[in-house]
C-alpha cells in the first residue's frame, strides 16, 4: 500500500479517473454514431505520431507528444475518410487497413528510435501497453485540463449531441450543421485518445471508449443516463485498473484497466436493469406464467385480459 | 406569391442519374401528393430540396429567398426508417427536437417547451405515450411522434417522406386531420404518397414523378388515367380500381 501513500501515485489515480470518466462520455457518442471501431482505429494511428515527435524534439514532453500522437491520428481519420469515399472500399476495410498500417509503420519507427543512443530510456515502449506510472505531475495536469475540457464540451452541447446522433438529417433541417458536428466529434474524440495513450497505451485505449457505453446502455433507456453512467463506468475502471497496476513492479496499466471495465460489462451483462440477461429471463418467465394462467382458466379469461 | 419554387432540379446518387431538369411551383396552402413508381426519385427530390443530397443542376427558392435564410419555416418528416428506434430516449423527448431551433443551440429546454411538446404529442394522440422508450412504440405511434415534432415547428412548409407508409388504419386517419388541419391553417404541405387509390382523397395538388416532373397540378386536372400511365409505364394492375 506504501505506492498509495506516494503523491504521484495520488495524482496518477486522478488522472486515470478523469480520463476514463471522458472516455466513457465519448464512447456513446461513439456507440450511437455506430463508430466504436473508428476510435480503435484511431488509437493505433497515433503511435507514429507519438515516436515521429520524440524523435524530433528527443524528450518525453507530454504536450508535444500529444500534438504527434494528434497529428497522426487525424492523418489516419482524413486516410479513412478518403478511401471510403473515393475507392469502393468499405468502411470497415479502411479502418483494418489504416489501423495496422500506422500501427506497424509506427513499431518499425519505435525499433530504430530505440537503437538510437537514448533511446531506450525514452520510455516510449509504454505508450503501447501503457504506463500511467511513468507520468510525472505536469503530464497529469496536461490530462486534467484536456480531460475537463472534453466533459465540458459533452455537457454544454448536450441536447445538439443527442439530435445530431439520434437523426442527424432533422438537425440539419433546424440548422445545426453535419461538418461542424462531425468536426468536432472527430476532434474529441482524438483528443480523448491521444491524451489516454500515455495511461492506457494505444493498442488497448479503444477498450476504454468502447466497454463503459456497451455496458452503461445494459443499465437504462434515457441517454443523459447512459451518458452519465458510461463515464462512472469509465472512471471507475480508469482508477481501479490504475491501482492493481500500481502494486506490482512495471505492470502495465492497460491491460488492467481493461480487465476492470471488462468485469463492469459482464455483470452489466447479466445484471443490467433494462437489457440484462438475468432481467430479460425473469421478464420471459413472467410472461409465460401469464400465458398459461390465462389459457388454463376458464373461457372467456383470456379475452377479458386481452382487452 | 410562390411558396416554393423549383427549377430545372438535377441530382445523381453515384453514377445514376435519378432526377432530370424538374421544374415546378407550389402556391402556399397546398397539399400536395408527389406520386411516382419505385426510383422514380420521390425521396431524392425531397432531400434535394432540403438540401441534405447535393444536386448537379438547378435552383430552388423557398418563399423568394435561400433555404438558409427561411430554415425556421421549412419543416420535415423524415422516413421513419431513417433513425434508430432503438435510441435511449423517450417519445416526450423526440417531439422536443422539434424546438431545438427555438430553444437556442446550447440552451437548455424549459417547462413551456414541454408543455409545447406535450400539446403537439396529444393533438396526435399520443399524450399518454410521452413517458414510452421509442423503441416500444408500434410504427405507427412511431410516426405520430414524428409528426408531433414537425407540429412543434410550427413551420410554414413542411416535407414529409412517405408518412402513411406501414402504419395502421387509425394513424393514417389521425396524420390526414392533421394534414388537412396545417392546410386550413394557411399551410403548405408536400408528402410523398405511394398509395394510387387514395390521391384523389388526400391531396388537392398533385406531382406525377418519374426522374422528371410528368404532370403538376391540381388532383383533379392531372391525376387522370394517361398521366398516371405515363408515370408508371406499362405494367399497372392497379389501373382497373382506378378507372372504376
Amino acid at each position: 500500500m506504501n505506492a498509495l501513500l506516494s503523491p504521484n501515485a495520488q495524482w496518477v489515480l486522478l488522472s486515470t479517473l478523469i480520463l476514463g470518466m471522458a472516455s466513457g462520455m465519448i464512447g456513446c457518442l461513439a456507440y450511437w454514431k455506430r463508430q466504436s471501431l473508428m476510435s480503435d482505429s484511431l488509437s493505433h494511428a497515433a503511435l507514429p505520431g507519438v515516436v515521429i515527435a520524440f524523435a524530433i524534439v528527443g524528450v518525453k514532453e507530454m504536450p508535444v507528444m500529444i500534438a504527434g500522437a494528434a497529428a497522426s491520428a487525424l492523418a489516419g481519420a482524413l486516410l479513412i475518410h478518403w478511401i471510403r469515399s473515393s475507392s469502393r472500399i468499405k468502411e470497415d476495410t479502411a479502418m483494418g487497413i489504416i489501423l495496422s498500417v500506422f500501427f506497424g509503420f509506427g513499431i518499425m519507427l519505435l525499433t530504430i528510435v530505440n537503437r538510437t543512443a537514448g533511446g531506450n530510456q525514452s520510455g516510449l515502449d509504454g505508450f503501447i501497453y501503457g504506463q500511467a506510472a511513468s507520468m510525472v505531475r505536469k503530464d497529469v495536469y496536461t490530462m486534467l485540463v484536456l480531460a475537463a475540457l472534453v466533459i465540458l464540451i459533452v455537457f454544454a452541447a448536450f441536447k445538439e449531441w443527442k439530435l445530431f446522433l439520434f437523426d442527424p438529417d432533422f438537425a440539419k433541417g433546424l440548422g445545426l450543421s453535419r461538418r461542424l458536428m462531425d468536426g468536432v466529434y472527430l476532434g474529441v474524440l482524438v483528443l480523448v485518445i491521444v491524451i489516454g495513450i500515455q495511461a492506457v497505451g494505444v493498442i488497448l485505449m479503444a477498450a476504454l471508449l468502447i466497454i463503459p457505453s456497451v455496458s452503461a446502455r445494459y443499465w437504462t433507456n434515457s441517454f443523459r443516463r447512459m451518458v452519465l453512467l458510461s463515464a462512472l463506468f469509465g472512471g471507475g475502471s480508469g482508477m481501479g485498473g490504475t491501482l492493481i497496476s500500481t502494486f506490482g513492479a512495471n505492470w502495465p496499466t492497460g491491460p488492467f484497466i481493461v480487465v476492470a471495465s471488462s468485469a463492469l460489462f459482464v455483470i452489466s451483462l447479466l445484471f443490467g436493469a433494462q437489457k440484462g440477461l438475468l432481467v430479460k429471463a425473469i421478464q420471459l418467465r413472467a410472461q409465460k406464467q401469464s400465458v398459461a394462467r390465462s389459457w388454463s382458466g376458464e373461457p372467456g379469461v383470456k379475452e377479458g385480459s386481452a382487452g | 406569391m410562390t411558396v416554393l419554387q423549383v427549377r430545372g432540379v438535377s441530382a445523381a446518387y453515384r453514377k445514376n442519374n435519378v432526377l432530370r431538369d424538374v421544374s415546378f411551383d407550389v402556391q402556399p396552402g397546398s397539399l400536395t401528393g408527389i406520386v411516382g413508381p419505385n426510383g422514380a426519385g420521390k425521396s431524392t427530390l425531397l432531400k434535394v430540396m432540403l438540401e441534405l443530397h447535393p444536386k448537379l443542376a438547378g435552383s430552388v427558392s423557398f418563399f423568394g429567398s435561400t433555404l438558409a435564410r427561411t430554415k425556421t419555416r421549412v419543416g420535415y418528416v423524415p422516413q421513419r426508417g431513417s433513425v434508430d428506434w432503438d435510441f435511449p430516449t423517450d417519445a416526450l423527448d423526440v417531439v422536443m427536437m422539434g424546438l431545438y431551433g427555438r430553444i437556442g443551440w446550447l440552451r437548455r429546454p424549459r417547462r413551456i417547451h414541454r408543455e409545447m411538446a406535450m400539446e403537439a404529442l396529444s393533438r396526435m394522440g399520443m399524450a399518454d405515450y410521452a413517458g414510452r422508450q421509442i423503441s416500444q412504440l408500434s410504427g405507427g405511434q412511431q410516426q405520430r411522434v414524428f409528426l408531433a415534432r414537425a407540429l412543434v415547428q410550427d413551420a410554414d412548409l413542411y416535407f414529409m417522406d412517405e408518412p402513411l407508409a406501414g402504419v395502421d388504419a387509425a394513424t393514417e386517419r389521425a396524420i390526414m386531420e392533421t394534414l388537412k388541419e396545417l392546410k386550413q391553417n394557411g399551410k403548405t404541405v408536400m408528402v410523398v404518397h405511394h398509395d394510387l387509390q387514395t390521391v384523389e382523397d388526400y391531396f388537392d395538388h398533385v406531382l406525377l414523378l418519374n426522374r422528371t416532373v410528368i404532370a403538376h397540378g391540381r388532383t383533379e386536372d392531372v391525376f387522370t388515367k394517361d398521366n398516371v400511365i405515363a408515370a408508371y409505364g406499362g405494367a399497372l394492375r392497379w389501373l382497373k380500381e382506378l378507372s372504376s
